[in-house]
């Protein structure tokens, strides 16, 4: 394993159907640091996520380490980089480890066939993400949080040195959110990962994420830490709403939303405030 | 970490639970032997079956004895007469080789269609296969070229021609700027293609009343062979189709989790849907070129593989392959025994057998 390695966008810009998503984006992520792409709905996060893992068009230059992205073979790629989307389709009837082993198919040969090595190395995942006794049984019977810890066990066995998640946690409750982003940075700390994240909860970016980088209508508008860049100005000015922001002393950032009417009741009294 | 542990169900697709070795390796429980081993065995007994049965019986022991006495170096004396042995090794063995052939390609290609498309309802006449070799059939039986040529049948030639200019149709319009189309464009097209070529040959049917029912015969499917010819034409493609479906079945599990997941482990999931739907479409165009059209095949068997021996096309595609051509020679020994000396469609008896089985599978699945 070797340690997390730098990517870099340069100049890139996706066009589909006519249209811009993603345009002239100039982004580097350090290797083994933690970056979340941020920004409203349709700004390009997904799109820019997916220009680096090859899986749409785009002009422009991406690297990881400084080779470029586009060279060599998809299989080679696939050593470097492990992704999972927002949405990864799991085979019905699969069983966890059969799941977790495709994660090792870049590392097979033509046909596919696990060795006792890539054997050793799902049971080994599986056991650090407290899946071993899961190994068994059908990925769908599991509960969200585990479903997701799956899906994060086969990137894992990919082995590489980037992990991108496109919405790690979109469809977790809050315990089971803190839980698998918890589970990721100490997963970055242990392999020294570079870890690509898209995000729409600013909070759990500003407390995870060691950058953000917060796009908008397909144009990278700030990168940063996260305290010098979550500013109400900036969240005013392209979520539209008023927030409250915290920095703890870890620069680690907390945002608050606050309604725009006060809050009325059925009747459509405005609600007395309460006294503190 | 918390870890519940909801109603632990045992999966059916596994063997054995996953448990270390002393090198903390997860034992090799997951090759499925015991189901290869079942398959074989099914194969052979059917086997044994279809040449054993018909209008004049002969005991399985003396087949197996006749059969070992051509293998090299072996004799033994079957007790068999003349007449018994023609029987048996003439007319029997061929058909029995031929259903077990078309059965496998049908139901091998049925999982292979299923793993290209992610969708358990797809089946080998997706793509306008079934529609193409009836539409070639029925032109070589109406222009009468079935009675012209001598020594070779063009009807199942015309048959095959059409099948696979069907799905190539299929193919090129789906293709868009120079790439090939997503599974719902592919599916798509096939549907157009079928549509319209099954209205070129219906017309064709009623322009030809008298021909009508010999058409409808070949719809129906029949596995009626003159000696060896028939397997041996078969023979060609069923190897180019299995060899390529079962190195690509490790390649269909990756291509499971979705084009771009599949991407992101290092697959080019179009080319792969390109390699294996060619490979499954010669299979199954060389089936229904020799056969027919024989339905529910390549639907039911590969279902009921999965839902007995687990969904990985490591275990789907083989295992359909040996259940499907077992599945078919028996079917076959049905039709031509139930009704004696006349012979029943084996569309129909494969629907008849095929659906209450399949049921049953499903019942017990659902009871588990």
């Amino acid at each position: 394993m070797t340690g997390g390695l730098d990517v870099r966008w340069d100049d890139v810009t996706v066009t589909a159907a006519g249209r811009r998503i993603v345009e002239r984006v100039d982004l580097f992520v350090g290797g083994g640091s933690w970056l979340s792409l941020i920004g409203p709905n349709g700004a390009g996060k997904t799109t820019l996520v997916r220009a680096l893992a090859g899986t749409i068009s785009y002009h422009g230059t991406i690297t990881i380490d400084g080779r470029d992205t586009v060279t060599g073979s998809v299989r080679e790629r696939a050593k470097r980089l492990a992704v999972v989307s927002q949405h990864p389709i799991i085979p019905p009837g699969l069983a966890v480890f059969d799941y977790v082993l495709l994660g090792r198919a870049p590392h097979q040969g033509l046909r596919f066939s696990a060795s006792v090595d890539d054997r050793r190395r799902v049971y080994a995942v599986l056991q650090r993400l407290d899946l071993d006794a899961f190994a068994d049984r059908r990925v769908e019977s599991l509960s969200g949080g585990e479903r997701q810890r799956v899906v994060l066990a086969r990137a894992l066995a990919q082995d590489t040195p980037v992990l991108v998640l496109d919405e790690p946690t979109a469809f977790l409750d809050v315990g089971h959110q803190l839980e698998v982003l918890e589970l990721i940075a100490d997963l970055r700390d242990e392999r020294s990962l570079t870890v690509i994240t898209t995000m729409h909860d600013l909070s759990v970016a500003g407390q995870f994420a060691d950058e953000v980088a917060v796009m908008a209508v397909g144009r990278l508008v700030a990168t940063g830490r996260p305290a010098e860049v979550l500013t109400p100005a900036l969240i005013g000015r392209h979520w539209g709403v008023d927030t409250t922001v915290d920095a703890d002393q870890f620069g680690a950032v907390t945002v608050t939303v606050q309604r725009r009417r006060e809050p009325r009741m059925h009747d459509g009294r405005v609600r007395e405030k309460q006294s503190p | 970490m918390t870890k519940t542990m909801v109603g632990a169900s045992p999966d059916p697709s596994r063997s054995g639970p996953v448990r270390p070795d002393e090198a903390g390796v997860p034992s090799a429980t997951r090759l499925g032997g015991r189901w290869l081993l079942a398959g074989a065995a099914a194969v052979a007994v059917v086997a044994l079956v279809g040449v054993s049965s018909g209008p004049i019986g002969v005991a399985p022991g003396r087949v197996v004895l006749e059969l070992l006495d051509r293998l090299p170096l072996v004799d033994s004396d079957s007790g068999l007469s003349a007449v018994e042995i023609a029987i048996v090794w003439d007319l029997r063995a061929p058909r029995v080789v031929l259903g077990l052939l078309v059965g496998a390609l049908l139901a091998g290609s049925g999982a292979a269609y299923q793993g290209v498309f992610r969708n358990p309802l797809a089946d080998p006449y997706l793509l306008g296969i079934a529609a193409g070799a009836g539409l070639g059939a029925t032109l070589a039986i109406v222009t009468g070229l079935g009675d012209g040529v001598g020594f070779v049948d063009p009807v199942p030639l015309a048959a095959f021609a059409g099948a696979l200019v069907a799905v190539a149709a299929a193919g090129t319009l789906s293709v868009r700027r120079g790439r090939t189309g997503s599974p719902a464009t592919l599916i798509l097209a096939g549907v157009a293609v079928a549509a319209l070529l099954t209205a070129i040959q219906t017309y064709i049917q009623q322009r030809h009343q008298e021909s009508l029912r010999q058409v409808y015969a070949w719809i129906l499917g029949r596995l009626s062979t003159s000696g060896w010819d028939e397997v041996l034409l078969l023979v060609p493609y069923a190897v180019v189709s299995t060899v390529v479906l079962l190195a690509a079945v490790g390649a269909l599990d990756v291509l499971a989790v979705g084009d771009d997941e599949a991407t992101s482990l290092g697959l080019k999931p179009r080319r792969t849907r390109l390699v294996v739907l060619a490979a499954a479409s010669l299979g199954a165009a060389a089936a229904v070129a020799v056969s027919g059209l024989i339905g529910f095949v390549g639907l039911i068997i590969p279902h009921g593989v999965r839902m007995v021996a687990g969904v990985t096309h490591r275990r789907v595609v083989p295992l359909s392959m040996l259940f499907g051509g077992a599945f078919l020679a028996l079917t076959d020994a049905a039709a031509r025994t139930i009704q004696a000396p006349a012979e029943l469609p084996i569309g129909v008896i494969t629907a008849f057998i095929g659906a209450p089985f399949f049921l049953l599978i499903l019942r017990r699945q659902e009871i588990s």
